[in-house]
Parts: C-alpha cells; sequence; structure tokens
C-alpha cells in the first residue's frame, strides 16, 4: 500500500492505495465523492473527467498513485458551497443539456476544462472538444447548446431543440 | 488488473535502476498500458512512472535547427509547443486520441508501444527521427521492427525524440471512427535531400516507408507524381473496417492529399 496525498475541490484528501488503485475509485470509494461516474471503464464514453492540475483526464485511466500531491477538481467541487450552480452546469440546466444525466459529470467538467482554453469556441470546436465523452440518451445537440450559452454567447440561432 | 508496485523515480538513473526489476514495465501515460492491463493482457510486478522526470519534459529547439522533444511529454504539450517549428507534428498531436486523453499519453510511450495504427510512428518515421534512449540513440529507419515490436531492450527508456524540420509536411489520417487511430495515415515530408512517405494502419508489418512514392515525389513534389503508383494489398491488414485493397487504396488517396496540403 502507498500513501496518496492530494487536493480535492479546495480541500486536502489523503489514504492509503494500492498500486492499481485508479483516481476514479480512489474518488469514489475512498472519499465518497461519487459524482465522477465510471461508464466505461475503458477510457472512451468520458463520464469519469475530472481535473487534474488544471487539465481534464479520465479518471478511471490514471493511478491514484499518479496523483499524489496534485490539485484534483471534481464535479462536487463545481458548485458554489451554498448549492448555487455555476455557469455551465446553470445552462445545462436552462437549456436541458441531460436526460439521464450519467455522462453529465464528464460533460461538465470537460467543458470547463474547454473554457479555460477557449472562452469562446466555435459550435465546431466544442463538438469537436467533446469527441471523448459520450452520451447515449440524446443527440449531443443541447450539450452543446448549454456549453456556447454558458461562454455567455447567443444561442437562439442555434437549431439544436 | 493485477496488483503491481508503482513507484515514481524523479530522474532518468533513478528510472533505470528501477526497472532492472523482473518483470517490472516503464509507465508514461498509461493512455495503453493501464487499458491493457484492466484486460489483464499484461501483469507486470511494478509499474515506474516516468511522469515525473523533469528532464525528459518538454519541447526545445536545437541550435542545427531541429526539435527535441522529452520522452514524457504528452501530446496536449507537442500540440502547443510543437506548433511555431514544426505544425505538421504538432497538428498530427493535436488530433490523437480525444482531449482527456491527449493530456496524458505521451510521445515516447506511444512510440515504445508502436501501435500498428499509431499515429506517432508515422511521424517520426517519414521525418526521419532520432529516437533518443537512456543509452544510445536509434534512427528511425531503424527502430520500427513490426507490430509492437521495436529495438528498445529490456528496461530501456526513450528519453527524448530529435525531430529534423522539413521544409514542408502534412500527416493525413483516414479515422477508424470508434477508436480515432488511423485507419490509415499518411506522413509525407519535404526536404531538401528528398521527400519521405511514412503509412501507418496498413500494414500487417506496422508502419512503413513507401519508397515509390518517395522517389516519385522526390523528383516532381505534387500529387500528380503519385498517380499510377499503388501499394500491394497483399501486406495490408484487412478487418470489418477495411479490406486489404481499401487500406491500399486509401494509402494514395492519402498521400496526394498530404502533398497538396502541404505544397
Amino acid at each position: 500500500m502507498t500513501k496518496v496525498s492530494m487536493t480535492v475541490n479546495g480541500k486536502p484528501a489523503s489514504g492509503e492505495v494500492e498500486g492499481r488503485t485508479l483516481l476514479s475509485s480512489f474518488l469514489r470509494e475512498d472519499l465518497g465523492l461519487t459524482g465522477t461516474h465510471v461508464g466505461c471503464d475503458t477510457s472512451q464514453c468520458g463520464a469519469c473527467v475530472v481535473h487534474v492540475n488544471g487539465k481534464a483526464v479520465k479518471s478511471c485511466t490514471m493511478l491514484a498513485a499518479e496523483a499524489d500531491g496534485a490539485e484534483v477538481s471534481t464535479i462536487e467541487g463545481q458548485a458554489a458551497p451554498d448549492g448555487t450552480l455555476n455557469a455551465i452546469q446553470q445552462a445545462f440546466q436552462d437549456h436541458h443539456g441531460l436526460q439521464c444525466g450519467f455522462c453529465t459529470p464528464g460533460m461538465v467538467m470537460s467543458a470547463a476544462a474547454l473554457l479555460k482554453d477557449n472562452p469562446k469556441p466555435t459550435e465546431a470546436e466544442v463538438r469537436a472538444y467533446l469527441e471523448g465523452n459520450i452520451c447515449r440518451c440524446t443527440g449531443y445537440h443541447n450539450i452543446v447548446k448549454a456549453i456556447m450559452a454558458a461562454s455567455g454567447q447567443d444561442v437562439s440561432a442555434i437549431a439544436a431543440e | 488488473m493485477y496488483n503491481f508496485e508503482f513507484e515514481k523515480p524523479a530522474t532518468i538513473a533513478d528510472a533505470v535502476a528501477a526497472l532492472g526489476a523482473e518483470d517490472a514495465q516503464a509507465l508514461g501515460g498509461g493512455q495503453t498500458l493501464l487499458p491493457t492491463m484492466k484486460q489483464r493482457l499484461a501483469m507486470p510486478t511494478k509499474l515506474v512512472s516516468l511522469s515525473g522526470i523533469g528532464e525528459m519534459q518538454g519541447v526545445c529547439s536545437n541550435n542545427d535547427g531541429s526539435l527535441s522533444i522529452g520522452g514524457a511529454t504528452t501530446h496536449a504539450t507537442v500540440a502547443a509547443e510543437a506548433a511555431a517549428q514544426y505544425p505538421a507534428l504538432a497538428d498530427l498531436a493535436s488530433h490523437i486520441g480525444d482531449p482527456a486523453v491527449r493530456n496524458r499519453g505521451t510521445i515516447g510511450g506511444s512510440l515504445a508501444n508502436n501501435d500498428p495504427a499509431a499515429c506517432y510512428p508515422a511521424a517520426a518515421l517519414g521525418s526521419g527521427a532520432t529516437i533518443v534512449t537512456n543509452a544510445r540513440e536509434i534512427a528511425a529507419d531503424d527502430y520500427f521492427q513490426g507490430l509492437f515490436t521495436t529495438a528498445l531492450e529490456e528496461g530501456e527508456i526513450i528519453t527524448g525524440v530529435r525531430f529534423p524540420v522539413p521544409e514542408a509536411a502534412n500527416y493525413q489520417k483516414f479515422l477508424q471512427p470508434a477508436s480515432r487511430f488511423a485507419l490509415v495515415g499518411v506522413f509525407v515530408a519535404k526536404f531538401a535531400d528528398g521527400v519521405r512517405v511514412a503509412v501507418t494502419g496498413a500494414s500487417e508489418d506496422g508502419v512503413f516507408r513507401w519508397s515509390e512514392a518517395e522517389q516519385a515525389l522526390s523528383a516532381s513534389f505534387s500529387p500528380e507524381a503519385v498517380n499510377g503508383l499503388q501499394v500491394d494489398p497483399a501486406n495490408m491488414m484487412g478487418d470489418i473496417h477495411g479490406t486489404k485493397e481499401y487500406r491500399a487504396h486509401l494509402i494514395g488517396v492519402l498521400t496526394k492529399r498530404a502533398v497538396a496540403a502541404a505544397s
């Protein structure tokens, strides 16, 4: 077992992990942060996306031991402490950017990473950025629309409904 | 996956020492190795992470105009930091996998794995790059030795890759839409002394140089120069995504597109 310590959503977190413990398992099972979802466990679906030192990564394909000393952000850290949704989460609600909601944590975390690097993306850039995030309920249109809206752009001309 | 011991050294020397243990395996970004281990197709007793080694990170220009990239540099960093000096290489890096994969996957990991459909082998072979390890330097022409097979010895680490920067270059990838690997990918690079064409995704023997096209393009760097040239389908991969003949045909199409985009 190895001791790991990291900052998760601004708070210190530590635990004893096996070499094979995935970051997604550490977050969900050791820290109880079950908002990070494991959809495919094969690094394809993106439901497990979190930020490690500011970069979006698939937490099912990173060892917890690799995150020792890192700053980790998960979906639980996105809303304000009083529960007020951040701009991306609010836009997902306003534009019906989810149906069953399983992929939503990863979608929101990927969107946050995109908007940090590219505050006013085009629709094509949003779609390209989400190529590693799979939603099986809807057609992505409202997810794209929500992210465009969260970036402060007018989405009335986007056909998605 | 089976359990293993985890080690994260801070220097190349310590990593080499750690890899001396029996059945130890180097870990780059883990974007291939971890899924492989989840399927229990690999069971190393120890993983030696290369991600904490500062001397294996980053992109820098050399005095001779070539570009050196640390073996532990992620695809996302290559995409951002090589864009000014070698745009075709940066563009290739920016289309590997998806954004989250590019934040973890490394150039050294990709080249050490030598997946027959990976992008970086085409760039390294097409550029005539030099693979730099902890022990020696290996020319790309000698490095790639077939499917998932390279000149690397047991425990040898790719510490960096040195790319000569061509006058013009371009990479064309025909996506296998589910995996986002190349169904066929062609890297064309035009140097003062000739043109190199490297093909990934297509051959049963992994990445290879298409020498007939190289000769024709060295004489005349235009898409039409490739007219009438055909790769023999016999040694191509064939599967539900594309037959041998289809892949052989795509090589010609993508080579022309790469030349048109590069010139």
